[in-house]
């Protein structure tokens, strides 16, 4: 173990500022040694990974930037969907009511029609039964007048006609009368 | 001359004229030879240093390799330690100073940075305790690489004769200072610059060391004083408490100047290189 203490005052060459010539070959090898390791092997393959390392942080920064702006872009797209639907919406709300307001309008008038015309053919119905009832009164009127005179008379006056004809001629007599009034 | 090292054995009385404190010197920074390997041309000697160095080469390449073997995206364990350390070199080095044209020098300051580093930190690891730069050859090795790199790395991109055009006279000063400027500069550049990036290295771990090795010692002799019973030994045991408190401190900032230097290193060379792209004062 002699070898691991300083050989103090061994002797021989002591000027500190001459160096012995194997340690200038042996420190030549060491450092050579380790810069072709270094460079040959180990850096080149860590320079690798950093430059993979800075790339995938800024593809990781690129890609969360692209996202974002995806994700407004979506956002803007939904509201004006939205937007769209809502717009829509009131487009046919008031469709709706326009529509409702003319179904309504059309209802009434369609019923009005109606009503005009139930009481038009009512009108007539009741001309009709009135001409109607009218004319049967005045054969009966008639009839009871003939009756009447008949028994008056005494004589009858049915089925002749000759009757017939004063009746009816003292009918005209009496619509004129009242024609004059 | 006593050896501090045996001082367990020895029994000293405090101004024993045989027992002077042991003063660590230069000698602490030599090392005896387990064997030699002689290869003809020259022989190599295994000294500590040698062997630290050597290990400290295998501790840096090993560690580098392991943790970048497989590098995943997001680091755990090991990777993530060296990831901050190679980051440090790549960051706060190599693109502070040459900004994005720094990347193609990333591995060489690395391998610089933490190989420095790992050699100056043997100094504080237990059993080595030993700062390998503080053996002037490493620095000078050091120091000549980085001075080849940027002298070729000048003629390179500025043109042999633009390059050293560009150091004589650096462009926009006005006519009537060259004389001054010229011989400062071209001295600077060519000579200043490598010499004193190895001897701050070099001085720097070797003070350190020195320091630590000073107050070890002192606390060890200092306690070793215990034939003298009375006042003076109470004051050796206060005097070796105050020591060995010292050297905690001492290597705690040991460890701080480790990694400072191995930055100043490292960093100085980056300015160099950066000065070799371009011409501009």
């Amino acid at each position: 173990m002699n070898w691991i203490l300083a050989a103090e005052g061994a002797g021989g060459n002591s000027n500190v500022l001459l160096p012995p010539t194997y340690e200038l070959v042996i420190g030549t090898i060491a450092f050579f040694t380790i810069f072709f390791l270094l460079s040959k092997f180990a850096l080149p393959n860590i320079k690798k990974t950093l430059e993979a390392r800075t790339e995938s942080i800024e593809g990781g920064i690129a890609k969360a930037e692209k996202m974002q702006q995806e994700a407004s872009i979506t956002l803007a797209q939904y509201r004006q969907q939205l937007a769209d639907a809502r717009s829509e919406a009131a487009k046919i709300r008031s469709t709706a009511e326009s529509e409702r307001t003319n179904l309504i309008n059309e209802a009434r008038t369609e019923a009005q029609v109606v009503a005009q015309g139930v009481t038009q053919q009512a009108n007539a119905q009741i001309a009709a039964e009135k001409s109607k009832a009218v004319n049967e009164l005045r054969l009966d009127v008639s009839n009871l007048a003939l009756d009447l005179a008949s028994k008056i008379v005494g004589a009858s006056l049915q089925d002749d006609q000759r009757a017939k004809a004063v009746i009816d001629q003292f009918i005209k007599d009496l619509e004129s009368a009242g024609g004059k009034r | 001359m006593a050896n501090f090292i045996s001082l367990a054995e020895v029994t000293c009385k405090f101004g024993d004229q045989a027992c002077p404190f042991p003063a660590p010197g230069a000698g602490i920074f030599e090392w005896r030879a387990i064997t030699s390997l002689n290869l003809g041309l020259t022989s190599i000697d295994i000294t500590k240093p040698v062997i630290l160095a050597l290990l400290c080469t295998v501790i840096v390449s090993v560690v580098f390799l392991a943790a970048f073997a497989r590098p995943k995206l997001v680091p755990t364990g090991l990777q993530n330690v060296v990831e901050v350390g190679y980051l440090f070199v790549r960051d706060n080095i190599a693109r502070e100073i040459m900004g994005k044209d720094g990347d193609r020098f990333v591995p060489f300051l690395t391998s610089l940075f933490f190989f420095v580093w790992t050699m100056n930190v043997m100094a504080i690891i237990p059993v080595a305790q030993f700062p390998v730069s503080s053996r002037f050859a490493f620095p000078v090795v050091l120091a000549l690489i980085v001075w080849f790199v940027y002298l070729y790395l000048g003629m390179k991109n500025q043109g042999v004769v633009g390059y050293f055009k560009n150091i004589a006279f650096p462009p926009g000063m006005p006519i009537g200072i060259y004389p001054l400027l010229t011989p400062i500069e071209v001295l600077s550049t060519i000579i200043i610059r490598p010499v004193t990036l190895a001897i701050r290295l070099f001085a720097n771990m070797f003070a350190g060391h020195l320091l630590i090795t000073v107050f070890t010692v002192s606390a060890w002799y200092l306690l070793n004083l215990t034939n003298f019973v009375g006042f003076v030994s109470v004051i050796g045991y206060l005097g070796s408490i105050v020591s060995f408190f010292v050297t905690i401190v001492l290597t705690g900032f040991e460890m701080f100047i480790q990694a400072l230097q191995a930055f100043i290193f490292t960093l100085l060379t980056a300015v160099f290189i950066s000065s070799s792209l371009h011409a501009e004062h």
